[in-house]
């Protein structure tokens, strides 16, 4: 259940800004969730919601982005797209796949008033 | 509330929190007890004004817009739909519809309240307390930051007072069972008189684990992470200010046992170590990828159980590397000894970059003191 931990970063980093922008209420919190980053964005979803409750984000609808993986071929150099974590190579069959994209999980941006 | 991963109030404690009571009965019996604190923060977001008034924009069948002002006092709900187009920094556009309900108090009724389209119909109410027409109060702002960004730069302060100490730091990760207490009690007892070592303890109860690395003589410091399901960099920097490590030291962290969260919580240590066993699977490195690619060392443990079982140690370590081509991998026992001596070496080139990077810093600050007086000196 890290996604509750990453529900109350997500919150703070938005509490935070709308703290700054002296705003009343947060509309929208977009996320990018990278498809290689271990979280699932249906248990994150829950956590916010759970989290936000009684704060400035409480009626804030929650975007989550997706984001593609994407990986090095350690044996041939290409750049491959990934959707798990390991995996063989499409383009020379080697076996080591560097990730390289879609490891990430950011805040991109809120909506604000 | 721990602000990191979100536990619940009080349910984190760090052993040496709290306080400790002697009583002494009207029988002469005396009785110790000991209490932690919990603090409550009460707030209130109750920010609602008594009165307000704001602009409303009614577009009509014929297509007339007309704004009005009201005031209004009491209490209505009443729901925006809009339709937000966006624009990111990468190119990508996308457009999603959503749905605000706001309570305010209102006392008049308006039957021909269409909503323009595209309208947000509460203009008075931005931070500009004004209206200008057909402009709304809402605004996006970019972030562009880390979810962990919180829990990394905790991290980071971690490391850097390691680094300043020489102290070189492991967070050792596996699945409950593995067998990490009896590694952690071995390598200590191997080290311990050539190396100070302290260690943090991480479970989501009791405090055994502790007392297990105590009984070997050295610091050791629980930390309970009640329902939490990782150590986080604000916890260890609790601990390691308590433990006070000495300098040019090793320090040990035991994390809670989950092959999965402890991954994504970066604790300010030099190398995460994950232990695997050989009951385990030799498929749990394609299982749990993310653990194993956050590692740099994996311990395989229990070797000397090899013979009775079917486990393939070239297959559990081909998978670890499949996730992971940068694996060191050491095969040991903790409870025979076998192999410890490749995992001792490796924690020992460790401590001597720490070392050396530590005596620089010293060397590099005596050179400046000197410097200095020699100026001093001069004037």
């Amino acid at each position: 259940m890290h996604e509750m931990a990453l529900a109350e970063g997500v919150l703070q980093l938005v509490e935070e800004t709308a703290r700054r922008e002296a705003a009343h209420t947060v509309r929208l919190v977009v996320l990018e969730i990278g498809r290689l980053s271990s979280v699932e964005p249906e248990a994150l979803r829950f956590c916010f919601g759970a989290v936000t409750r009684g704060t400035i984000a409480q009626d804030a609808v929650l975007e989550i982005v997706d984001v593609p993986g994407a990986g090095v071929c350690l044996a041939c150099g290409a750049t491959v797209p990934m959707n798990e974590a390991w995996g063989d190579c499409p383009a020379c069959g080697g076996g080591f796949l560097q990730p390289s994209a879609g490891t990430g999980m950011r805040v991109r941006e809120i909506e604000i008033e | 509330m721990c602000t990191v991963c979100g536990c619940g109030a009080g349910e984190t404690k760090i052993e040496g929190d709290g306080h400790e009571h002697a009583h002494v009965h009207a029988d002469g019996t005396v009785h110790a007890h000991r209490h932690g604190h919990d603090h409550e923060h009460a707030h209130s977001h109750d920010g609602a004004t008594l009165a307000g008034a704001h602009a409303h924009r009614h577009t009509h069948a014929d297509g007339t817009a007309h704004v009005h002002e009201h005031v209004h006092q009491g209490e209505h709900a009443h729901v925006h739909g809009h339709l937000h187009d966006h624009v990111h920094a990468d190119g990508t556009a996308h457009s999603h519809a959503h749905d605000h309900e706001h309570g305010h108090d209102h006392d008049h009724h308006h039957h021909h309240h269409e909503a323009a389209v595209g309208g947000d119909l509460d203009y008075g109410a931005g931070p500009a307390g004004a209206h200008v027409p057909g402009m709304s109060q809402a605004r996006m702002v970019q972030i562009e930051q880390d979810i962990l960004s919180k829990n990394n730069s905790y991290a980071n302060a971690n490391r850097q007072w390691f680094d300043e100490r020489g102290i070189f730091a492991l967070n050792l990760v596996s699945s409950p069972g593995s067998g990490k207490t009896t590694l952690l009690c071995k390598t200590i007892e191997l080290l311990k008189d050539k190396v100070a070592i302290a260690v943090v303890e991480g479970d989501q109860q009791t405090a055994n684990d502790a007392e297990r690395i105590r009984a070997t003589g050295v610091p050791a410091l629980q930390i309970n992470t009640g329902k939490g399901c990782h150590l986080d960099g604000h916890m260890v920097g609790h601990a390691m200010q308590r433990l006070q490590p000495k300098d040019e030291s090793l320090f040990l962290i035991e994390n809670v046992g989950n092959l999965v969260c402890p991954a994504a919580f970066d604790l300010g240590e030099h190398h995460k170590v994950a232990i695997l066993s050989v009951t385990e699977g030799e498929d749990k490195p394609l299982k749990y990828p993310d653990m194993f690619r956050a590692a740099d060392v994996m311990l395989l443990n229990k070797c000397d159980l090899l013979p009775y079982l079917e486990f393939d140690a070239d297959l559990a370590e081909a998978n670890a590397r499949r996730v992971n081509p940068n694996l060191t991998i050491f095969r040991v026992s903790a409870t025979t000894g076998d192999g410890m001596s490749a995992w001792l070496d490796w924690i020992g080139s460790g401590l001597d970059a720490q070392r050396n990077r530590h005596g620089e810093t010293v060397d590099a600050l005596k050179a400046r003191v000197a410097e200095l007086e020699r100026r001093l000196a001069d004037k």
